[in-house]
């Protein structure tokens, strides 16, 4: 019986069905667990605190988040160098973040569960987010005003949540300072020295026109200074508050307010406190700057960094797309040429994406970057302005990239449009350019959306020729802002995909970066997956539109 | 009334055929202007291509140009009556040389035109007599005078740069580092007849032959005193013993920790002076034929190898190697030969590991010994070279010959440290037992020499590829028969998007997947991963099994062509199972610690990121690209075929092996080649998953490192238009060349198809 089911086959045609769900269980599976480790990533944790009783019989208080845990057959534990007590089959472990990482060197700790005597959560323990050595885990004491305390105790709470906001106000005044007069002022006074050197390279330095610059500069350095001064006020105002906290062995600790990003007691959250905590936690990481080497806080500049290239990206790639898938259908002849083209086609498509960054980096930023450096900017020499990996280069090196893709769904597009509407147009007296643009483009139009859709998907996640031409892992000023001109396409930026390599890889604390990659890869999944979905459903809807057509 | 005047008005603007005809040229313009333009933006993407290649291949080619050299100045000797040149030396700007003479006159003269710049005179005693001269290293600047009465006047030369009305003015003088009195090497006050000196970081070392044959090393050490900052110099006097040999050379190393000695018929002793108190011989071996004599011998760049000149013209590289049981012998790495005359002057680049050479009758040469390269051949004439001078940059060289002229030559050597022969093929290097293939591009410093041979990374790039088929074939190629055939349409609706949402996952994400998620969990459960291999299917063939003998009410409950949705419970439930029995499975079979297990009976080490994972994960980015185009190929097979199969009575799997794969087979090779092409040109998962080593290992469990992280990795820190620059360009030419191929031939085979399928 079995031999007979096997011989007509259809065990085979199982094991084809078979390697499907497969496939789409390693896709939902994947899906899933981003999802899930990014999502748990912004949920607020409780926290723990175990009493500890080691091998050599030392008891200690340990305070921490418990972040994983891990099961090892006692074979293998044995061979990693741990003693099981009683002799267990299994050895757990737990890694719990204790975080404290200026007192204690690291910010996680494997703890054994053989040797915990107790476990408890107290709901007065306090998770302090600095801006500075990461979390601290313990309890208040205090709250200090200038040395002076001025609450303690059960009290303290809500004084230390009063004193956190109207610190966080004044911080944010400070930066605001800090990054837009001050940055503003620093840029003027770099353009001046730039003009200076430009106008000497043409000899048309003289007395009057140093006298010209000499009072610009002094009038710049005179708003520092009264900002300066406005920010030594502020700054004075910030440090005069501090915490007053206790770790797990019991030591006091001074936190200045200046230092704290926030301040929460999650053991004694509810559901609901904690579903708030959440949405604000996720509206920090999309909004606020990195800290720390990437490895705490936010993405913004990643983001923003992304969609600015992006739509560089678009606008270049469109109109060349376009052009050549029209090319290829409307007017080239079909045979040989068309042939070749296609074969061309499918070889950018199919080029490795690293051979880009490297002709990017060699021929764009080299060749062409160094030529408009001697040609228009002598005056910024030794230091280069465009011959220097940056956004201009990185969205041509991209736009390159992506080309295919456009190419082949603007192609799809103009080929699902019947002759006849082109017959029709030609007909009535229009010439190939008028037809052309009044009439196909327009009905082509959902594909070309679908292409471009595809193509900023693609460059959403291309990360390896990035990291050659113009991707950084800190970029201290976004391209966009509003000094003159406005948009600086010599700028490096920062690029999601590129982050997530950069936190995951080259981060100096991996452990603590790890629920950051996770969450910043569920983001760009989402991203991308979005992206491709509302492209693939514009072309279904143009599938069923034109099949009507059609007949 | 309105309608009156609007037709009046159009009729009086057709009518009136000026402005017509204007308008219609204008239309006809814009029209022939927009067929001109998108000609030529079609015809550009071809530009594109072309340009990429020719773009790669100008970046690659000076690696392969041949080096040249020209003469520049020939002059007279400066101050040839001080006395004949024993030492010929230029700075780096190529400005400023120094000649030594043996009448202890140190001339500094101008490069270009030979004018004498200044003349010192050595403060030796007047009655001593100079017995013999050596340097201390080219890069160095060092010189040591011999003295007939057992002491040496050791001599440094400084070359101070600095700007005066924005000219560059090099001004040199003379130094003494162990002080302006000669230093007594010999307590017996014998004639110093062979000398050699090496400074280094705390030690001075002075090894001298002696009139009577004995060979006396002392060293200066400095000992800083912990209290007062204050500097003595330890010294500590030894005798070798080289019981009666000839010593007509001396060399010590850099590192003050070999000391070779060699006699004019071949004999070299190699001495260990780790301890200076105690040297002793280390290793004696004859390296040359019969018939030769050594001429000369110096250290190529970095004292590890020795360069033998001989009276037959052969320059032969040796160095000492250790082989895998820790044993060190000197080996013979290459040789050259120069010319059939006898070398009288081997010159080492100081940056570089090459060398000029110069033999008898003024044919000089340079080579590059790791590309085993013969750069410039040229022959200056005025008879014997005298002394040899080579700039530090290598980019210059002065040559005194026996007529009493100096030629001062400029050289054009970019890059000599690669040929075809050193990029593919295996080479010997430096302290390595056995030519190798090795990639190992660069280090801090320049004693380095650069391994860069490709054949590690295409070794690794082809591994990392074929496991990536061997994961994605089975799955993409089954997947794309049963949606592309069997399959409701229902169903494949939603599918086909899934598998293209596949596709568009970034690879960083799967890369950062694969190294942070996957790997430690495939160390932790490799048992389960081999056991998930052979449970999977068998589930599935099981469940297939029960499932046709149920009842046909049951059956028919699912429509047909939704056995994949129906297995997707199956399969999870099998994968459960796998895992959960796999412990008990290592216990039983493995000694509960599979790795451990593997180390002891079989010697596999298991290395945490390593082919296994880059091979799942690849698959995985592979799969979509071929199941996409294998897919199309079998949905486009004709219906008619088929259908007529079935009436013949075939069953619907004998139809799909018989019938759809051939036909649709041209589609099915041109989707794994583009799967193929792919996975060789994957940066991101490779850069993540794999541990980047350079090993050539065929363990499944050891790491790679591919052609395009390669690339990643190095770049960025690469130096723009250097030999290292260019040769990963050359590795980024070999990618393109490579998916060229792949591509135009799988994209001939699928037109070629199209025009088939057209006519069916």
């Amino acid at each position: 019986m079995i031999k007979t089911w096997f011989k007509s086959g259809a065990p085979w045609i199982w094991m084809t069905a078979g390697a499907v769900s497969l496939n789409l269980i390693l896709v939902l599976g994947l899906l899933l667990l981003i999802a899930v480790r990014g999502l748990g990533h912004f949920w607020p944790a409780d926290i723990t605190e175990y009493h500890y009783k080691d091998k050599q019989g030392v008891e200690t208080v340990i305070i921490g988040e418990e972040t994983a845990s891990s099961l090892l057959a006692a074979n293998q534990a044995r061979a990693v160098g741990y003693e099981l007590l009683d002799n267990g089959e299994y050895l757990v472990q737990y890694l719990v973040k204790t975080g404290n990482r200026d007192i204690i060197g690291t910010d996680f700790r494997w703890i054994l569960d053989q040797y915990i005597v107790s476990k408890t959560q107290p709901e007065d323990l306090i998770a302090v987010e600095r801006r500075e050595w990461g979390n601290f885990y313990g309890r208040l004491t205090a709250v200090k005003t200038n040395g002076a305390v001025i609450a303690e105790g059960p009290a303290a709470w809500t004084v230390a949540q009063d004193k956190l906001a109207k610190a966080l106000e004044l911080h944010e005044q400070i930066d605001n300072l800090q990054n837009g007069e001050i940055g503003a002022i620093n840029y003027n006074l770099e353009r001046l020295r730039l003009k200076q050197r430009a106008l000497e390279l043409k000899n048309r330095w003289n007395d009057t026109v140093s006298q010209e610059f000499a009072e610009k500069k002094l009038k710049l350095e005179q708003e520092y200074k009264v900002i300066q001064e406005q920010i030594g006020k502020l700054n004075t105002t910030l440090k005069l508050d501090n915490l007053v906290v206790a770790d797990a062995d019991g030591r006091e600790k001074n936190i200045s307010f200046d230092r704290v990003v926030k301040l929460i007691r999650p053991n004694q959250m509810t559901i609901i406190d904690k579903s708030v905590e959440y949405i604000r936690n996720f509206i920090a990481f999309i909004s606020e700057d990195p800290r720390e080497a990437n490895t705490e806080g936010g993405i913004f500049p990643a983001i923003f960094g992304t969609v600015l290239m992006v739509l560089l990206m678009a606008v270049v790639v469109t109109p060349f797309g376009v052009i050549a898938a029209v090319y290829l259908r409307e007017y080239a002849r079909q045979g040989f040429i068309t042939r070749v083209i296609r074969i061309a086609v499918n070889n950018l498509a199919g080029v490795p994406s690293i051979v880009y960054g490297v002709f990017g980096l060699g021929f764009f930023v080299y060749i062409l970057g160094g030529s408009i450096d001697s040609l228009f900017f002598p005056e910024a020499a030794p230091a280069p302005v465009f011959g220097t990996p940056g956004l201009l280069w990185a969205s041509l090196t991209l736009a390159l990239l992506t080309l295919p893709v456009v190419i082949v769904a603007t192609e799809e597009g103009l080929s699902r449009i019947p002759k006849s509407i082109r017959e029709g147009s030609l007909a009535l007296g229009a010439t190939k350019a008028e037809t052309l643009w009044r009439t196909v483009l327009p009905m082509a139009s959902p594909a070309i959306m679908t292409g471009l859709i595809l193509a900023v998907a693609r460059a959403a996640g291309e990360v390896a020729p990035l990291m050659l031409v113009g991707v950084v892992k800190l970029a201290p000023t976004l391209p966009l802002d509003g000094n003159f001109p406005y948009l600086h396409l010599d700028r490096k930026f920062m690029h999601l995909g590129f982050h997530i390599y950069d936190v995951g890889f080259q981060s100096p604390n991996v452990e603590a970066a790890r629920p950051l990659v996770y969450a910043t890869s569920l983001l760009l999944v989402m991203v991308i997956v979005g992206l491709n979905m509302f492209a693939i459903t514009i072309r279904n809807n143009l599938r069923e539109r034109y099949r009507a057509l059609e007949n | 009334m309105p309608e009156d005047n609007s037709t009046t008005n159009a009729a009086s603007f057709l009518l009136n055929t000026a402005a017509t005809d204007r308008h219609q040229r204008w239309r006809l313009l814009k029209d022939k202007l927009v067929a001109y333009c998108v000609t030529i933006g079609g015809l550009s993407i071809i530009l594109a291509v072309v340009l990429i290649f020719f773009y790669l291949l100008y970046v690659v080619l000076p690696l392969l140009l041949p080096a040249s050299a020209e003469a520049v100045n020939r002059y007279d000797v400066p101050e040839l009556s001080q006395g004949n040149t024993l030492f010929l030396s230029m700075e780096e700007q190529n400005e400023v040389a120094v000649r030594f003479t043996e009448t202890g006159k140190v001339i500094f003269f101008s490069v270009a035109t030979g004018a004498t710049l200044s003349t010192e005179s050595l403060p030796i005693p007047e009655q001593v007599q100079i017995v013999s001269f050596a340097h201390g290293g080219y890069d160095k600047g060092v010189y040591v005078y011999g003295l007939a009465d057992g002491r040496a006047l050791v001599v440094k030369t400084d070359y101070k740069q600095s700007f005066i009305n924005g000219k560059r003015v090099i001004t040199p003088s003379l130094e003494y580092p162990l002080g302006k009195e000669p230093v007594l090497v010999d307590a017996g006050g014998q004639a110093l007849v062979k000398i050699e000196i090496k400074i280094g970081e705390k030690n001075s070392l002075l090894l001298a032959k002696t009139l009577d044959n004995r060979i006396v090393m002392v060293n200066f050490s400095k000992q800083t005193s912990p209290f007062d900052d204050e500097i003595t110099l330890e010294r500590t006097d030894t005798i070798l013993q080289v019981n009666g040999m000839d010593v007509d050379y001396l060399l010590v190393d850099k590192e003050l920790r070999d000391v070779y000695l060699a006699s004019r018929r071949g004999e070299l002793s190699i001495f260990d002076i780790g301890d200076k108190n105690k040297p002793f011989l280390k290793h004696k071996v004859a390296v040359l034929n019969q018939g030769a004599e050594i001429t000369e011998m110096q250290f190529l760049n970095g004292d590890i190898s020795l360069l033998i000149g001989d009276s037959t013209g052969v320059l032969s590289q040796w160095s000492m190697v250790r082989n895998e049981q820790n044993i060190f012998s000197v080996e013979k790495l290459r040789s050259f030969k120069v010319s059939d005359k006898a070398i009288v002057g081997i010159v080492p680049e100081q940056r570089r590991k090459g060398v000029m050479v110069a033999d008898n009758d003024g044919s000089i040469g340079i080579y590059n010994t790791t590309a085993e390269r013969e750069l410039i051949k040229k022959k200056i004439e005025g008879g014997k070279p005298l002394a040899l001078a080579m700039s530090p940059r290598a980019n210059a060289f002065l040559l005194q010959s026996l007529d009493g002229k100096i030629n001062f030559w400029k050289v054009e050597n970019p890059h000599p440290e690669v040929s075809m022969a050193s990029l593919w093929g295996k080479v010997w290097y430096e302290s390595y037992p056995k030519p190798d293939y090795i990639w190992q591009s660069s280090s801090a410093s320049n004693d380095f020499e650069p391994k860069m041979s490709l054949i590690p990374l295409v070794f690794g790039t082809i591994k990392a590829a074929f496991y990536a088929m061997l994961v994605a074939i089975p799955l993409s190629l089954f997947g794309a028969i049963y949606t592309g055939y069997f399959m409701s349409p229902r169903i494949r609706q939603y599918v086909k998007p899934g598998i293209e949402i596949m596709g568009a996952l970034p690879t960083v994400i799967l890369g950062f997947l694969a190294g942070l998620w996957l790997a430690p969990f495939i160390e932790m459960n490799l048992v389960g991963i081999f056991a998930l291999l052979m449970i999977v299917p068998l589930g599935v063939m099981i469940f297939a099994y029960f499932w046709q003998n149920l009842p046909q009410s049951i059956r028919h409950k699912i429509p047909d062509g939704w056995d994949c949705l129906v297995l997707l419970p199956v399969i999870l439930f099998s994968g459960w199972v796998a895992f959960q029995i796999s412990p008990g499975i290592e216990t039983l079979c493995f000694n509960g610690n599979l790795r451990g297990w593997m180390l002891s009976e079989f010697g596999i080490g298991y290395d945490q990121r390593n082919t296994l994972v880059v091979g799942l994960a690849m698959g995985f980015a592979v799969i979509p690209m071929i199941f996409s185009i294998a897919e199309d190929a079998i949905f486009s097979v004709p219906k008619h075929l088929t259908t007529g199969s079935l009436a013949l009575g075939a069953t619907p799997w004998q139809t799909m092996t018989k019938v759809v794969l051939l036909t649709a087979s041209p589609g099915i090779f041109s989707a794994i080649m583009i799967g193929f092409g792919r996975a060789v040109g994957e940066t991101m998962i490779v850069l993540m998953a794999t541990g980047n080593t350079p090993v050539m290992d065929l363990s499944l469990f050891q790491g790679l490192r591919t052609l395009s992280a390669n690339i990643a990795v190095e770049m960025p820190e690469s130096e723009v238009n250097s030999t290292h620059y260019r040769v990963l360009f050359f590795a980024a030419l070999v990618l393109f060349m490579f998916t060229f191929v792949v591509n135009t031939l799988a994209e001939i085979v699928r037109q070629n198809l199209r025009q088939k399928y057209s006519s069916l």
